[in-house]
């Protein structure tokens, strides 16, 4: 089954929103409370990331019998350096974004540490697309 | 076990009028409006007392012991809730209400906030000693910890260990009197002279203990009128006045960060708003916080509905009472008590009644139909089928609890093509 969430860029008001969405359509699915917490950790991220860094994207999540698959996908500036950022506390946010609680570089390392599969792809002032997957 | 569940909150039927204020305003969604009127969805419910705060007709109830409930015991004690004497006008003083309590019958009355403070020494503790999960989340509100258990099970391990200040008092309580007095434990009647319905339930259908120590609890709201009358009548008596304990400060939100003085406190009311803050600890962005006080009422247990005075004013008051209030000395409480005594030891289990279904394929074949059905739905969540909203219907829907014409478009539409 397929979930799409569009995210938009700097609303911060609203970022939160998909993970929190798809959080209660996973518990209606019955999925184990541990894997929804590593899901909606991981959507979590993934929307701040596009809010703080992109010029909008969504996320899509595929829900399977024994699998949750998640990709979030942007167009903006994308990013130079992959290993840098999943580097903890590598981040390029603005100071303004840091004084709201952001961009503190651990978005992409949490994001990895609460899956079983993830993959990142980038190309510079083009996209990010950001693949991960939880075994249910 | 027999699946009883026990709720404070219930309907009048002669009272609802169906017009579904309640069931949008119920934070777990636990509400239908069948056949016109508002059933509670019984294994839902958190008996948060929100449906009590905005029905219009009064047809929310809490049930409630009465006075003549005291007749069964030889010996009987209130434990006044801690924003039982914020109800009252400040001239009168905590001795003048208990003497008025007694007077309707109570051999006893237990200040609770003596309770309050002990359990705020040990609060302390739990914040400081690093081999416990933080946030810790206070177990003082009922309807919270109902919530977790319902909505963020992954949780219940940050809940904390201690039990509530109604719980330890009555349970100290009643070990004392049957010491002293040499008195059989059923000859001895506790009750809670409660703010909330969430405390009652807690009563007759405990988490975390097997059996509660208390027998029953009276509504605020109940008591306040006759305590008021007997007041009127002690007119000159004179009382002395009694000093009010820091522990008093339970009674509104913050008091358990303020008498604890843990300083890395989240303090949080309203269910809304604790949802939230639910979500963001899940999140793990709350992980720099010691220690979260939450309550489902917002000013904490004055916002109870089964108060009698606004919530501010009663706040304001018991800011007063506790103004010159001196700390009960720390050698006292750890003589007197031993962590031990005050925890629960029963484990909290998450409740899964939110799950379309046990088997997962069912369940994402049930969420197809869903969305299917919901797609077709008007999408302005009326209520007039007598679910939340839409999507809530089409769940009904595929649960086999409605069926699409309840709603009021579809069925509009079906007898139009007829025609």
């Amino acid at each position: 089954m397929k979930f799409e969430y569009t995210i938009s860029n700097l609303d911060f008001s609203t970022a939160g929103e998909a993970s929190s969405n798809i959080k209660k359509v996973l518990k209606l699915l019955g999925i184990d409370s541990k894997i929804i917490r590593r899901a909606s950790i991981a959507i979590y991220e993934a929307e701040i990331n596009i809010a703080i860094h992109s010029y909008g994207g969504k996320i899509i999540l595929y829900v399977q019998e024994n699998s949750i698959k998640i990709i979030a996908l942007d167009k903006g500036p994308g990013i130079n350096n992959i290993d840098l950022a999943m580097k903890e506390g590598f981040s390029t946010a603005t100071h303004e974004i840091r004084e709201m609680g952001f961009g503190a570089g651990m978005g992409l390392p949490n994001i990895k540490k609460c899956s079983d599969e993830f993959s990142i792809t980038s190309e510079s002032g083009k996209y990010t697309r950001l693949e991960i997957a939880i075994n249910i | 076990m027999n699946e009883i569940y026990f709720h404070s909150v219930t309907l009048r039927n002669d009272l609802c009028t169906g017009c579904t204020i309640c069931m949008q305003n119920c934070p777990t969604l636990a509400i239908r409006v069948i056949d016109g009127k508002a059933r509670i969805i019984s294994e839902k419910c958190i008996d948060c007392g929100m449906c009590l705060k905005v029905c219009p007709y009064n047809a929310k109830t809490a049930i409630t012991d009465s006075l003549i409930e005291l007749q069964q015991f030889k010996y009987n004690i209130a434990l006044p809730s801690l924003s039982f004497y914020a109800q009252f006008s400040q001239k009168y003083s905590k001795n003048a209400i208990n003497l008025a309590l007694q007077s309707l019958g109570f051999n006893e009355i237990i200040d609770v906030s003596y309770y309050a403070e002990v359990l705020s020494a040990y609060l302390k503790d739990l914040s400081l000693n690093d081999s416990i999960e933080k946030p810790i989340i206070s177990t003082y509100c009922p309807a919270v910890t109902r919530l977790i258990q319902i909505r963020n099970p992954e949780l219940i391990k940050n809940i904390s260990r201690l039990e509530s200040p109604m719980e330890v008092a009555a349970m100290h309580v009643r070990k004392k009197v049957i010491e002293e007095k040499n008195m059989s434990g059923n000859d001895i009647g506790i009750f809670l002279l409660s703010p909330c319905p969430a405390k009652i339930t807690s009563i007759k259908n405990p988490i975390g203990i097997e059996k509660s120590s208390l027998n029953g609890a009276l509504s605020i709201k109940e008591i306040f009128p006759k305590v008021l009358k007997k007041l009127f009548a002690q007119k000159n008596e004179k009382t002395e006045i009694q000093q009010s304990n820091l522990g008093d400060l339970w009674g509104r939100v913050g008091g358990q960060r303020d008498v604890s003085k843990i300083q890395k406190s989240i303090v949080v009311d309203g269910i809304d708003e604790v949802a939230k803050i639910l979500d963001m600890i899940e999140l793990g962005k709350l992980s720099n916080i010691d220690f979260i006080e939450a309550y489902s009422c917002v000013g904490g247990c004055v916002g109870g509905p089964l108060n009698v005075e606004n919530p501010f004013i009663a706040k304001y008051r018991i800011d007063n009472r506790c103004n010159n209030s001196s700390p009960i000395s720390n050698d006292e409480i750890r003589s007197n008590f031993k962590y031990e005594n005050l925890c629960w030891n029963r484990e909290i289990l998450p409740s899964k009644i939110m799950e379309l279904d046990t088997d997962i394929a069912i369940a994402l074949k049930k969420m197809e139909e869903i969305n299917a059905i919901f797609k077709i739905l008007p999408g302005i969540d009326c209520g007039a089928c007598g679910s939340p909203s839409c999507y809530a219907l089409a769940e009904d829907i595929v649960q086999n609890r409605a069926k699409i014409s309840d709603c009021i478009f579809k069925k509009l539409e079906g007898e139009e093509s007829e025609n």
